[in-house]
Parts: C-alpha cells; sequence; structure tokens
C-alpha cells in the first residue's frame, strides 16, 4: 500500500455504490423498525405488543396466515400435479400446455380478482345469477367473498412457482434413479410415489415457500375481495388505516408494527427456504437434460387433457374474456348480450378522461425511469460487489436484496417515513416518491441480473485492457459495459414489466393525479365504476401482454 | 528494449508472505523465464511488474524509471508495456482485428497508421486473413496469437506473458513457444515469462530464474547453467525426472545403499558422510558386461520415442531411458530380468538428504 489515498474510479464507484443502498434501502426499512420499536425516544417493546394485541391487528396477523398457509397447500399441491403431468407423462400436447401454465404469471392477480368478483360476487356475479335467475337455485352457488374464494383467486395465479420449480426437478433428475427401481421390480406408480417425489421434494418445498412468501405479502387478490367481507391482512390493514387517517401517527404506527411482523415473517421463510435449497438438492439432481421415462396415461389421457384444458380456460381465458367484455358494457349488471355492447367506455378512458389517461402514462413512465436507473444502479453496485476488492461488500449485497424479503407495502411506508417532509425532502403525493419506492423495490432484481453478467466478465479481461493502455474508466466503457450489457438488458425488463402492473407500493404513495394503471383499476373499482374498471384492466392486459411477448421476441432473437 | 531492475521486493496476501526480499535483474533485450511450482509467487511478480498490485517494500524500476514503491505508483496503462495473460483474455465482444487495434485506440494512434500497426501486428502473429473474426470463431491457439498480437501492437519495450501456453495442447505448445522465442528475437523486446514447464523455460530464455515455494530466486542462469550446474537440488529436481541415491561415505569410497556396491566414478568432492547422488534417466548407460554398476532389469516399457526402464541395483531402484533407435536393436534391447551393467554419463551430488528433497522438494 502507498500510503496516500487515491481518489479514483474505484473510490467513486465505491461512494455511489454505498450511497444509492443506503438512501434508496438502508433509511427506509430501518426507519420502520426505528418506528415500530421506539416511542417518544426510548425502545418499548410493551407498546409494540399492545398494538398486535389490538382486536383488528390481532385479527389481520391471523388472516394473512390462514390466507397464507391456505394458498401455499392449493397451489402446492395443483403446482406439482401439473408439473409431473407435463414432465412424466404421455400427455398430448405437452410443451403448449406448460407455456399456458405460465402465462397466469404474468398477468396482474388484481385484475383476475376483479375478474372474479364480477362472475361470483354473491348477488351481482354472473355465473351466480345464472344459477339464481335462470336455473332457479335458492341462492349463490359459491361467494368469493370469503376465505375460499381468496384463496382460489390467489392459487390460480401463484401456483406457477412450484410448477417451475417441479418442472426443472423433474426434467434434470437422473432417469437411472428410476430405472434401477424399475429393474428392481416395482411399477410406475410406485416408483413415482417412493422415489421420484421424494427426489423432488426440496423442489417442491421450495416452490411452496416462495409461494408462501408472496401471500403473505399479498395486497391486491385481498384488497379486491376482502375488504367487503372484512377479511383483511396484514397489508391491506396497512394501507386500510394509512388510507383513512391521512398519515396520522397512531396509524403510521401500526403500519410500521405490522410491516415488522411481515419482515420477520418473510425473513423466516426465506431463510427456510435457503436452508431446503442447500440440503444437497444437486447432488441427486443434475445438471444436465435427459429423457425420463414416462408414465402411459392410457384411458386417462384424453380425459387429463380435457381436464388440463378446462382448467386453463376456467382460469385464464373465462376471467380475461370477461374483463373485456364487462369493460365494454354500457351498464354494469346489463346481460352480457350484443345490444348491451359498446366501445365508448374504452374510447373513454383511453382518450377523454384525465385520470385514466394519466394512469397508463404515469406506469409507463415510472416503470421506464425506475428500470432505468435501477438497471445503471445495479451495475454500479454489482460491479463493487462482485470485482471490487473492498471491505464492508457483504454489507452491501445484503442491502441490495433485503428488498427481496421486504414486502412492497413495507417498502412503501418506509418511504413515505423518510420522504414525507420529516428529514428536510417532502416529495409525498408527487410522482417522485413512487418512483423513489419503484428503486427500492426493484433494486434486488438488477442486481441479480448484473452480478451473473458480471461474474462472466473474468477479470484479466479488464486487465488486459489496463495493460493496453486504457484507463480504469476506459476498460470499464470498452470492456465491462458492453460484456455485461446483456445482464442489464435483462434487469431493465425484470423491472420495466412488474411494474406496469404494479399496484401495492402505488396505492400506498399514490396522490391526485399521480396514480398508477393498478391504482386506478383499484380505484375505479372501488368507487363502483365497475364497468370503467373493467375496461381499463382490459388496456391494462393489452400493454402488459403486448410488451411481455414484444420482450420474449427480442431475446429470443438476441440469442 | 529496455531493463528491469527489481529491489528487495515483499509481497503478502492476507498475512501469507508470497515474495520476500526478492532482486532480480532483466537485462535489456533480454528472454528472460522465471520457473517455479504453481503457488510459488510467478504470477504475483508478474501482478507487480504490471502494476494490478502493489508491493509491500522494495522497488521496481522499468527502464529508468521508477515505477513501484518509494512512493511511485504507476498504473498498469501508463507503464508502457505488453501482457498475455493465462486465459488469452481476448475480448469475446470485438473481432480480432477490434481486440488487436484496441492499444492503438486507447492511445490516440491516426487511423491508417493504426491500421498499419494492426496488420502487421496479426501477420507476425500468422492470423491474416482473419482479421474479421470474432473470438468465439478461433481455436484455443488462434486466440492465443490474437493476445500476443494484441501485446505486441503497440511495440512495447518488455513484453511479460503469463504461462500463455498452459491452455494449448502439446503440439501447438511446441510450435507456438518457438514463434515467441523468433519474435522476440526478431524484434528484440525485452521479454519476462513466467511458467511453471520447464520445456518452455529452457526453449525460450536467454536466462532462467528457478523460484521456489516460498518465493525465493533458487538461480539465475542461462538454460544450460540451471540444468547442467544446478545450484542445488531443487533446481535440479524442479528441471526435470531425476533418480536421487542416498549414499555413504567410507574413507575415499562411496557406497550405494546395499552397503556393498561401490560408486563406479569420480569420488565427489564432499566432506560429509553422507551425501544424495542424483542423476537423469538418460545419464545412465546400459550395457550387458563391463565395470558398472550391476543391476536387475524390473520393469522395460517401449513408450514410441524412447525406451523406459526400471532397474534394481545398488540397493534401489533407477529409472533409465534410452532412445528408441537403440531400444529397437536387438543387441541393445534389454528384458524384463536380464541382468545388465550401469555406467554414469553424468552426476550431481548434494549434501540435502533424499527425504528433504523428494518430501518438501527443496
Amino acid at each position: 500500500m502507498t500510503g496516500s489515498f487515491r481518489f479514483g474510479t474505484p473510490q467513486i464507484l465505491f461512494g455511489l455504490a454505498v450511497a444509492i443502498l443506503v438512501i434508496f434501502v438502508a433509511v427506509p426499512v430501518l426507519l420502520i423498525f426505528f418506528n415500530a420499536l421506539w416511542v417518544n425516544g426510548s425502545l418499548n417493546i410493551a407498546d409494540m405488543v399492545k398494538v398486535l394485541s389490538e382486536r383488528e391487528t390481532y385479527k389481520a396477523l391471523i388472516n394473512s396466515l390462514i390466507l397464507a398457509s391456505g394458498v401455499t397447500v392449493t397451489g402446492t399441491i395443483v403446482g406439482t400435479f401439473f408439473a409431473w403431468l407435463v414432465t412424466r407423462t404421455d400427455l398430448p400436447y405437452k410443451g403448449a400446455m406448460k407455456v399456458l401454465f405460465l402465462v397466469p404469471f404474468m398477468l396482474p392477480s388484481f385484475i383476475g380478482a376483479l375478474a372474479w368478483k364480477m362472475l361470483l360476487s354473491p348477488r351481482s356475479g354472473y355465473i351466480n345469477r345464472f344459477f339464481i335467475e335462470t336455473l332457479g337455485f335458492p341462492g349463490p352457488i359459491f361467494d368469493i367473498y370469503t376465505y375460499q374464494g381468496i384463496i382460489l383467486v390467489e392459487t390460480m395465479y401463484l401456483f406457477p412457482f412450484v410448477f417451475i420449480q417441479v418442472c426443472g426437478a423433474l426434467e434434470r433428475m437422473d432417469p437411472t434413479l428410476e430405472e434401477s427401481a424399475r429393474i428392481s421390480g416395482a411399477d410406475l406408480f410406485t416408483i413415482t410415489r417412493k422415489i421420484t417425489i421424494p427426489l423432488v421434494a426440496p423442489s417442491i418445498l421450495s416452490g411452496a415457500l416462495l409461494i408462501m412468501l408472496y401471500s403473505m405479502a399479498h395486497f391486491g387478490t385481498v384488497a379486491m375481495l376482502g375488504i367487503e367481507a372484512g377479511i383483511y391482512n396484514i397489508p391491506t390493514l396497512i394501507y386500510e388505516r394509512i388510507h383513512q387517517s391521512a398519515g396520522s401517527f397512531a396509524a403510521i404506527r401500526t403500519g410500521t408494527v405490522l410491516s415488522t411482523v411481515l419482515v420477520i415473517a418473510a425473513a423466516l421463510i426465506i431463510w427456510l427456504q435457503n436452508r431446503v435449497l442447500s440440503k444437497g438438492r444437486y447432488q441427486i439432481i443434475a445438471g444436465k437434460s435427459f429423457r425420463p421415462t414416462e408414465i402411459r396415461l392410457r384411458g386417462l389421457r384424453l380425459p387429463l387433457l380435457a381436464f388440463c384444458i378446462a382448467y386453463i380456460g376456467f382460469t385464464i381465458v373465462l376471467p380475461t374474456t370477461t374483463i373485456f367484455l364487462v369493460g365494454g358494457l354500457k351498464t354494469y349488471g346489463l346481460p352480457i348480450a350484443v345490444e348491451n355492447m359498446t366501445f365508448d367506455n374504452y374510447h373513454h378512458i383511453l382518450f377523454e378522461w384525465d385520470l385514466t389517461r394519466d394512469a397508463i402514462w404515469n406506469s409507463i413512465g415510472l416503470g421506464l425511469a425506475a428500470a432505468l436507473i435501477t438497471m445503471f444502479a445495479g451495475v454500479i453496485i454489482s460491479y463493487v460487489i462482485v470485482k471490487m476488492k473492498v471491505p464492508g461488500k457483504g454489507m452491501l449485497e445484503f442491502l441490495g436484496m433485503l428488498p427481496f424479503s421486504v414486502p412492497g407495502s413495507v417498502i412503501a411506508l418506509g418511504v413515505i417515513l423518510a420522504w414525507s417532509g420529516k428529514y428536510g425532502v417532502n416529495i409525498y403525493n408527487t410522482i417522485w416518491i413512487i418512483l423513489v419506492a419503484y428503486i427500492a423495490r426493484y433494486m434486488a432484481f438488477a442486481l441479480k441480473a448484473n452480478s451473473a453478467a458480471l461474474e462472466q466478465v473474468h477479470d484479466s479481461l479488464v486487465e488486459a485492457a489496463r495493460a493496453s493502455g486504457a484507463t480504469m474508466w476506459q476498460a470499464l466503457r470498452d470492456i465491462v459495459i458492453p460484456l455485461v450489457r446483456p445482464g442489464m438488458v435483462a434487469a431493465f425488463f425484470l423491472i420495466f414489466l412488474p411494474a406496469l402492473r404494479e399496484l401495492t407500493v402505488s396505492v400506498l404513495l399514490y396522490g391526485p393525479t399521480t396514480r398508477t394503471i393498478g391504482v386506478a383499476i383499484y380505484t375505479l373499482n372501488e368507487d363502483g365504476e365497475t364497468v370503467y374498471a373493467a375496461a381499463m384492466a382490459g388496456v391494462a392486459l393489452i400493454i402488459i401482454v403486448t410488451a411481455e411477448v414484444v420482450v420474449k421476441r427480442v431475446f429470443k432473437i438476441e440469442k | 528494449m529496455t531493463s528491469v531492475r527489481i529491489d528487495g521486493l515483499s509481497k503478502s496476501f492476507g498475512g501469507r508472505k508470497i515474495l520476500h526480499d526478492l532482486d532480480l535483474t532483466v537485462e535489456a533485450g533480454e528472454s528472460f523465464t522465471l520457473l517455479g511450482p504453481s503457488g510459488c509467487g510467478k504470477t504475483v511478480l508478474m501482478r507487480l511488474l504490471a502494476g494490478f498490485d502493489r508491493p509491500d517494500a522494495g522497488t521496481i524500476r522499468i527502464g529508468d524509471r521508477l515505477v513501484a514503491g518509494d512512493g511511485a505508483d504507476v498504473p498498469p496503462d501508463r507503464r508502457g508495456l505488453g501482457m498475455v495473460f493465462q486465459d488469452y483474455a481476448v475480448w469475446p465482444h470485438m473481432s480480432v482485428a477490434d481486440n488487436v487495434a484496441y492499444p492503438l485506440k486507447i492511445a490516440r494512434t491516426a487511423a491508417d497508421e493504426r491500421d498499419r500497426r494492426t496488420r502487421r501486428a496479426i501477420g507476425q502473429v500468422g492470423l491474416a486473413g482473419l482479421e474479421a473474426r470474432m473470438p468465439s470463431q478461433l481455436s484455443g491457439g488462434q486466440q492465443q496469437r490474437v493476445a500476443l498480437a494484441r501485446a505486441l501492437v503497440s511495440e512495447p519495450s518488455l513484453l511479460l506473458l503469463d504461462e500463455p501456453l498452459n491452455n494449448l495442447d502439446a503440439n501447438l505448445r511446441e510450435e507456438m513457444r518457438f514463434e515467441i522465442r523468433e519474435l522476440q528475437q526478431k524484434l528484440g523486446i525485452t521479454v519476462i515469462y513466467v511458467t511453471h514447464d520447464q520445456e518452455i523455460a529452457l526453449a525460450i530464455a536467454d536466462r532462467i530464474g528457478v523460484m521456489d515455494e516460498t518465493g525465493r530466486l533458487r538461480q539465475v542462469g542461462t538454460p544450460d547453467d540451471v540444468f547442467d550446474r544446478p545450484i542445488d537440488a531443487f533446481v535440479y529436481r524442479f528441471l526435470g525426472v531425476a533418480n536421487f541415491v542416498p549414499m555413504r561415505r567410507v574413507g575415499a569410497t562411496w557406497l550405494f545403499p546395499d552397503g556393498a556396491a561401490v560408486w563406479p566414478g569420480e569420488a565427489p568432492g564432499l566432506a560429509g558422510e553422507h551425501a544424495t547422488f542424483g542423476c537423469r534417466p538418460f545419464d545412465i548407460e546400459l550395457a550387458r558386461d563391463g565395470d558398472g554398476l550391476a543391476g536387475v532389469v524390473r520393469r522395460a516399457s517401449f513408450l514410441g520415442a524412447q525406451m523406459d526402464y526400471l532397474i534394481e541395483a545398488g540397493g534401489v531402484t533407477f529409472r533409465a531411458a534410452t532412445d528408441s533407435r537403440r531400444a529397437l536393436d536387438p543387441a541393445q534391447r534389454f528384458e524384463e530380468g536380464e541382468t545388465c551393467r550401469l555406467a554414469f554419463r553424468g552426476s550431481q551430488w548434494f549434501d540435502t538428504a533424499v527425504a528433504d528433497i523428494e518430501g518438501g522438494a527443496r
């Protein structure tokens, strides 16, 4: 070491990385804990317990637990079953089925919840009305405003977590493990039960924990379907409190206490998941793809195919069609028939109504800005973490990945605490506060994508540039950035696409003119403008699906 | 053309001393090879020379310029050297021509001059015609040439090569090492070459520095010097396969381990009672009879270019080799179980115990 401290490119990068993470991630999260635990400047656990033992908060905790457990169980069963069906059997059109089962991943679940509300709400739902009015049933056949209803809808959108993991594991599993059991005289169903399922159990468990993590912190579906029947979970209660009281101290305090509980629960789930994943999962599952033996479904082949098609029709086609049809109705409640249809709603929200037009542009603008900023910040921070030998980079990595375990509502609340004037900057009620929250929320995505890309850039490539006479900055510009560009592009879309359909964060932060697409749909629905909500949801679906398809195409071409 | 002077250089990583108080001078225009086992610190020395790491103590001078130590810390891009890395480090997103032209681009060389020199460098390494290829379309050897051309294009006065031939197959390695030698002589640049392969070292070096695991330079000398006049057992062992025999002196005669057989050659001038005698497989001459050491062939394997023998003699097992011309001559070929006589055409004597040589390799 030479004694003198040089202020060059590495120091600038390190400083930037620390500053970004502290300002955007560390401060908001720490403020949550601080506000939850400290009352009037002193540590007060008793008060935290008091808040938690209030009937409503206590109820919300229990509800979160019930809903998350329910969705985890059903989602895991559905996901595992379909994964097995498309990887290990001779089901027809397996490839197409596999793609279709992943579609729910790109659809926002709150739009699904909206559709199901229009179909299965006890009095006005179209299906219930059909059974009562046309078939003469005495009452609704299914009430969506219940625990079962919420669990059902969430399952439709979250089961792919297990589906993806289990498909991957089943495809990579060494078939000799099963073949040797076969030679020992076991039939295929015994093998599935005794060999296959135990071997993929870690993947099932890890997917199940992901479902639990998301469901626990899930806002949209519960807000759409639960509030009407008085079913609150933690995120919806935080929203309710913050909204009703317009940021009063007691409301914020309840919010921070609930957030703390949520963060602890999420951390616990992630810790469990890491333990499951590290438990020798890859020892039995080889890295390459094999052609596993397929189970002959024989007589069940066509019935199971019909079941899959029915499932897809019921969970994807039906709600999506409902959204578009209701969005075209002259008035909500009219029978769905040609003479009741109009394009006026779509025309109105796209070209005439400021509220919805602003929302679309807000979402697109926020998505682009958040994706761009986070992408560049992600490169800098990943570079510091992956390539620079500096003390404290473990801390940086922890901070960057923190938002993975911090639910959106918690981030939003933290951002409110940090940026609404208490510390000199007040951007509350402006679009900037949503941007700040998005940056924090999606930072982990950018870090993951960029770190993966940077790991591929061997140090000697940069050193070769230095030896060729390039300064650190020139080496970054000419060698590192071009080589991590695919990672940056991936990070951009990993952020832009979810930001387009974001609801949880923006619903806590929006102001009169800063609605996002998600917020617009949500508030229109709350205000009883069901037809406009549906039309807006239809437009959102078109934007989201178009963006997804375009991105997938572009990526395919690049490969 | 430039010289390199290293004085009292030390470097530790995480409390482990890699280099300790190292002195070395490489003359201008010289091809110098640092030879040592992996982990001996030769790559660290290279990185200190290039400026990727800073020394804990000591100084490095390139030409007359102090580049490291004594308050100086010239960054890699200002040291004016070329470097070829073990893993080639050819930039995968640039074509051959772009890779090679990069140092000139950074130096803001005029475009026509740049093109001319890029083409010349590519021609020098025999890649003419492949300018537009991307690295992924090149073989390992071709990528290595790109790296070499890139290091040569700015006509550096000092070229650092860090085990650049390691990842190549045997034939290519042989071919490339002669090409590097030829280029070095043609361009007259100073080359410092790091390797753990003694064949490469011997083939391309004017002088070789042999390093041991502790980061010390054991011997610096010409290839002949280090091969034939090793300063100690470590250097001898590191430069090729060798037999080591623990010998005991009784009066003026040296006895083999069986306590009976007597060393047939001229006695070494060693004062101690115990010593180690070393010889290489090709140093042993086999005969049917004569006054050499009596032995029995335990194993004979024909390896194509040579015949390899394991021979029990004097209470130890020797490894001996003869070239295949002789081996194919039935009169001079020995079968397993046959008796023979061993004469030693070359020998080295060390006052180190065999266990210390073979165990710790020092």
